[in-house]
């Protein structure tokens, strides 16, 4: 690697907000894997290609293990949190796939359906209190962080009541140039919720995840504490930013916008388009390799992070033709959005139905749906670990 | 008789629950072949030997797999 400088990651995006970097999307047309430069000057290699990122993240050879050397932290709040207590998400097999198993019965399909009526009532519910008698609002704040933040608070069995503190926790630990103390102490008021809370569990047990883990008998609180931790941030800021990205990516596409509105029942097939060509996991996916593996020709050495550049693979030509344009009835199929291999998004049905249903119900009862600012005045979350607006003023 | 000829060749379909890290993926692609255990998620296999008209979906789920846990194995028509 003694030729040309590398390029910073996270590389600055350019013109248009929804698009990868730039550089990154130079890089993915030039080689399958190139070399980029941590925050602190660590090398990382970076996949940007669609077959080259899904063959890693299945590929045992790459851990997801922040305890081993090597592994590559995208940001001091990062390292500091990869330090400590971690769930299943930093973890390999086998001890990965045991935690994993104690969830996976909660997040079936089946099981996810037969939410459909509690997470329509919950939509329903801030729709009217969003629009009545009103003709404005912040989309963000009274629709798309309230209904998954209510909906991973039912399944967990964390008191909604305590939204603002755990969304405020959540943002610092997903802020990459939060200051180190403020992440210190977000994980530690977190983590000492969580642990309060499921000790709470083992006298007064109700029937949701948090109690049921507790029941079990198994684990040791602060295991069962760092999986609500884990839950309780994806479950939330994921799918808020996406329902927000969504919206605005469709009131930039009226094409794609009436496409979707003159055929309501195509709205799964749109929220995967949506993912792919959003792809909020900005930063992408990290491993560390255990051995020496060939990844796209190129030698990555025992010990060495990988970064796999998400939001180029899945624009990326060889397996998305013209993937740079939003095409509501494309084949999406393969799209990386929920990640790939064992560590694939626990909760992907969930997402999938809050996304379905956030749309359906804004489109259906918003016809005159547009943004109330100028977009050059929508600001973009540009230093969070997940990508989105900070908020969506909108009118209808 | 008029037998009908099969689209492709069927599939022998092999699951894996061992590798099988409960993501549904083949439920959404093929869920007249596979489920999902209730209480572990793991991968059920309802017809290992699906329809010829399913080849598609089945090859679907296949791919879509994110844990490797399903293994198709050329059939001959029954």
């Amino acid at each position: 690697m003694a030729t040309a400088a590398t390029t910073a990651h996270p590389a600055p995006r350019g013109t248009c907000p929804f698009a990868p970097p730039p550089a990154y999307q130079q890089a993915r047309r030039d080689t399958p894997v190139t070399r980029v430069t941590l925050w602190d000057g660590t090398p990382c290699w970076l996949v940007t290609r669609h077959q080259e990122a899904r063959a890693l993240l299945a590929d045992p050879r790459f851990s997801a293990d922040a305890a081993r050397p090597g592994f590559p932290f995208l940001s001091a709040a990062a390292r500091h949190i990869g330090a400590g207590k971690t769930s299943f998400i930093r973890m390999d097999d086998p001890e990965h796939g045991r935690l994993r198993r104690m969830l996976t019965g909660d997040f079936t399909i089946r099981r996810t359906a037969a939410l459909r009526p509690a997470v329509q009532q919950a939509a329903d519910d801030l729709f009217d209190a969003m629009t009545t008698g009103r003709a404005t609002a912040d989309l963000v704040a009274e629709f798309a962080l309230p209904l998954p933040s209510l909906v991973i608070c039912l399944l967990l069995g964390v008191p909604y009541q305590d939204h603002e503190f755990f969304q405020r926790c959540s943002r610092t630990l997903l802020r990459r140039d939060s200051p180190i103390a403020e992440v210190v102490a977000a994980q530690d008021e977190l983590t000492a919720y969580l642990d309060a809370l499921t000790e709470r569990k083992r006298t007064e047990p109700d029937d949701a995840i948090l109690s049921r883990l507790a029941a079990r008998g198994e684990l040791p609180t602060e295991d069962i504490g760092a999986m609500g931790r884990l839950l309780l941030i994806a479950g939330h800021e994921t799918t808020a930013n996406m329902t927000a990205l969504s919206v605005l990516a469709l009131l930039r596409h009226p094409e794609q916008l009436a496409h979707l509105r003159a055929h309501p029942e195509a709205t799964p097939a749109a929220v995967e388009e949506l993912l792919r060509w959003l792809s909020i996991v900005q930063t992408g996916v990290t491993r560390v390799a255990t051995e020496d593996a060939e990844i796209g020709g190129v030698l990555i050495r025992a010990g060495e992070g990988v970064i796999c550049q998400i939001n180029t693979a899945n624009r990326d030509e060889r397996r998305y033709p013209d993937g740079d344009a939003l095409d509501l009835t494309r084949d999406t199929r393969q799209h990386l959005a929920f990640g790939f291999g064992v560590h694939q998004c626990l909760g992907q049905p969930l997402a999938r139905l809050e996304l379905e249903i956030a749309l359906d119900t804004l489109l259906r009862r918003l016809p005159g749906l547009r943004l109330a600012v100028p977009f050059e005045e929508v600001r973009f979350r540009h230093e969070m670990t997940v990508y989105g607006v900070e908020s969506l003023p909108v009118a209808w | 008789m008029n037998v009908p000829v099969p689209e492709r060749n069927p599939v022998i379909v092999h699951v894996d629950p061992d590798r099988c890290c409960g993501a549904g993926q083949c439920v959404l692609a093929a869920p007249e072949v596979f489920d999902q255990h209730e209480e572990d998620g793991t991968v059920l296999l309802l017809d290992p030997r699906p329809p010829a008209a399913l080849a598609r979906e089945v090859a679907d789920a296949a791919t879509a797999c994110p844990g490797g846990a399903i293994r198709l194995e050329e059939g001959t028509p029954r």
